[in-house]
């Protein structure tokens, strides 16, 4: 290990920064009645995305014995417990940790801004990501456009996501230079996936905030979808200078379905040999006791902080990177 | 047989991939908002030496190369092999010209190369930075031409042809910086 390791990899001018960024956020919320929450760190359940691996430890927390914790990779369910039980708006600023997310813009541990509207159409929600970053970044006329995720995929990529096949969509992964794309198996999210994010996201957000909206239902994670057809998942994401900072949905209210969307997701986790986790049946109580028509979104600090400050790699905006934890 | 995981993945990491091994000169970790997350990651391959892109769905495992660097004693040439020792445990093996490659021109009995083994063999070798060597054939020197910075052509005794200054005779010495082939000065007469 480098002698300089104990030093901080962010300079003093990048700490000032998250400081600052923090208040102002803080003030946001605090002028349109927002409340500001926390909740856990450390669950007994999680989220069962195949896509996001919890980081986990054993301990005896409440004096029944050792058992398993697992540390919250969003503070979703909990902030929709608060929801079902009358919080109203709520917002928070945790760190949430994802195992084996590590890279330029990925830091295992990253602080989130998650917030929740109930009331909020999808769109009205978009309008305050929107009003809050023009804030957090000091450009009051930066612009905004909405793009639907099918909009996007027809206009750059001259293909209906709705109804490719994975034939189609790995001819023109590898048409479009995506290395050794004949050699991968993946299903249609998958290739999805991998055109956007190796072809379509570094245009994303060059003029101002793009919001990526109405996704097709196989990716709904915890959003409503909307029948069709073609059936829609009312969900967004936020694109900036080609990175993607936020993730907002039109909640999922329907308990059975929330149950039906974590069974598959179990069974897709054990497919792939992932292991298994425990459902939180506090959300899906929470839930079945009515969890008000709400909009909400995530939004990762350090990316927002990459963005503003130009800084090529999320180590640069980080105190302490996991190297030097 | 070892795998990798692609979050294991780092610069320098030795890898098989379509039967060749393979060493990661730069991976990136990148991954859309929801959904399936990927390895976008450079390889050069150690036989050919060709850089190639290749991408992996994050989770997935690769084979370990049984590739590693060790110093040899380079010992001779039979004709066909090129022969190296183990200075430690005097083990010998030979490496082919595919191996040996452009390194065979600066090789010269004792030398010690850096040799990369894969399953055991030889399958590249990296000459000494610097080679002292004797010129054995070259155009008769110009006397007291030390200023003009003229070169002509020298043939080494292990055949690399260099450009020296004008005033060098066949028969002298000389100390040669092998990465980039270039003549550096008269090596010292001990």
């Amino acid at each position: 290990m480098s002698e300089a390791h104990w030093r901080p990899s962010a300079d003093r001018s990048t700490l000032q920064a998250r400081a600052q960024l923090l208040a102002e956020l803080r003030a946001f919320f605090a002028e349109r009645g927002v409340l500001e929450v926390e909740t856990p760190i450390l669950c007994a359940a999680a989220n069962p995305d195949p896509a996001v691996e919890p980081l986990h430890l054993d301990a005896d927390l409440t004096g029944t014995g050792t058992r398993r914790w697992y540390l919250q990779t969003s503070p979703e369910f909990a902030m929709k417990r608060l929801l079902a039980a009358g919080s109203g708006p709520i917002y928070q600023v945790c760190k949430v940790l994802r195992a084996d997310e590590r890279g330029r813009r990925h830091h295992p541990e990253f602080t989130m801004l998650e917030w929740y509207r109930p009331g909020f159409s999808l769109e009205d929600l978009m309008d305050e990501v929107a009003a809050l970053m023009r804030r957090l970044v000091h450009r009051p006329e930066l612009p905004m456009e909405r793009l639907r995720y099918r909009e996007l995929f027809v206009q750059r990529l001259g293909v209906d996501p709705w109804t490719a096949t994975v034939v189609e969509l790995q001819a023109l992964a590898h048409a479009r230079g995506i290395a050794d794309a004949r050699r991968l198996d993946l299903d249609t999210d998958g290739w999805l996936d991998l055109l956007m994010s190796h072809i379509l996201e570094s245009d994303l957000g060059r003029d101002g905030l793009t919001f990526v909206y109405d996704y097709p239902a196989s990716q709904a994670a915890l959003a409503q979808v909307l029948p069709g057809p073609p059936s829609v998942a009312r969900r967004f994401e936020l694109y900036w200078q080609g990175m993607e900072l936020a993730n907002g949905f039109d909640e999922l209210l329907d308990a059975p379905e929330q149950r039906r969307r974590f069974a598959d997701d179990d069974a897709e986790r054990a497919a792939g040999k992932q292991p298994p986790l425990p459902t939180d049946e506090h959300l899906l109580a929470a839930l079945d006791s009515g969890l008000p028509a709400c909009a909400g979104v995530a939004l990762g600090l350090d990316r927002l902080l990459m963005c503003a400050l130009d800084a090529e790699h999320i180590d640069a905006v980080l105190a302490f990177p996991a190297q030097r934890a | 047989m070892a795998s990798y995981k692609t979050n294991e993945f780092k610069g320098g990491l030795k890898i098989m991939l379509d039967g060749d091994p393979y060493t990661i000169v730069e991976n990136e970790f990148v991954k859309p908002g929801k959904g399936q997350a990927f390895n976008r990651v450079k390889v050069r391959n150690l036989k050919t030496g060709r850089v190639v892109e290749k991408t992996f769905k994050s989770g997935d495992s690769v084979e370990a190369a049984d590739v590693h660097e060790t110093d040899l004693q380079y010992l001779y040439n039979d004709g066909e092999m090129w022969h190296f020792m183990d200075t430690e445990t005097f083990e010998q093996m030979g490496a082919d010209a595919a191996a040996v490659g452009e390194a065979a021109k600066w090789l010269k009995e004792q030398a010690m190369c850096k040799v990369t083994l894969y399953n055991g063999a030889p399958l590249s070798v990296e000459p000494p930075n610097f080679v002292i060597l004797t010129i054995t054939e070259t155009d008769p020197g110009v006397r007291g031409d030390t200023a003009t910075g003229g070169t002509k052509p020298a043939t080494l005794e292990t055949g690399a042809v260099v450009n020296v200054p004008l005033f060098l005779e066949e028969g002298e010495t000389i100390r040669v910086d092998t990465r980039s082939g270039e003549y550096l000065s008269r090596a010292k007469e001990d």
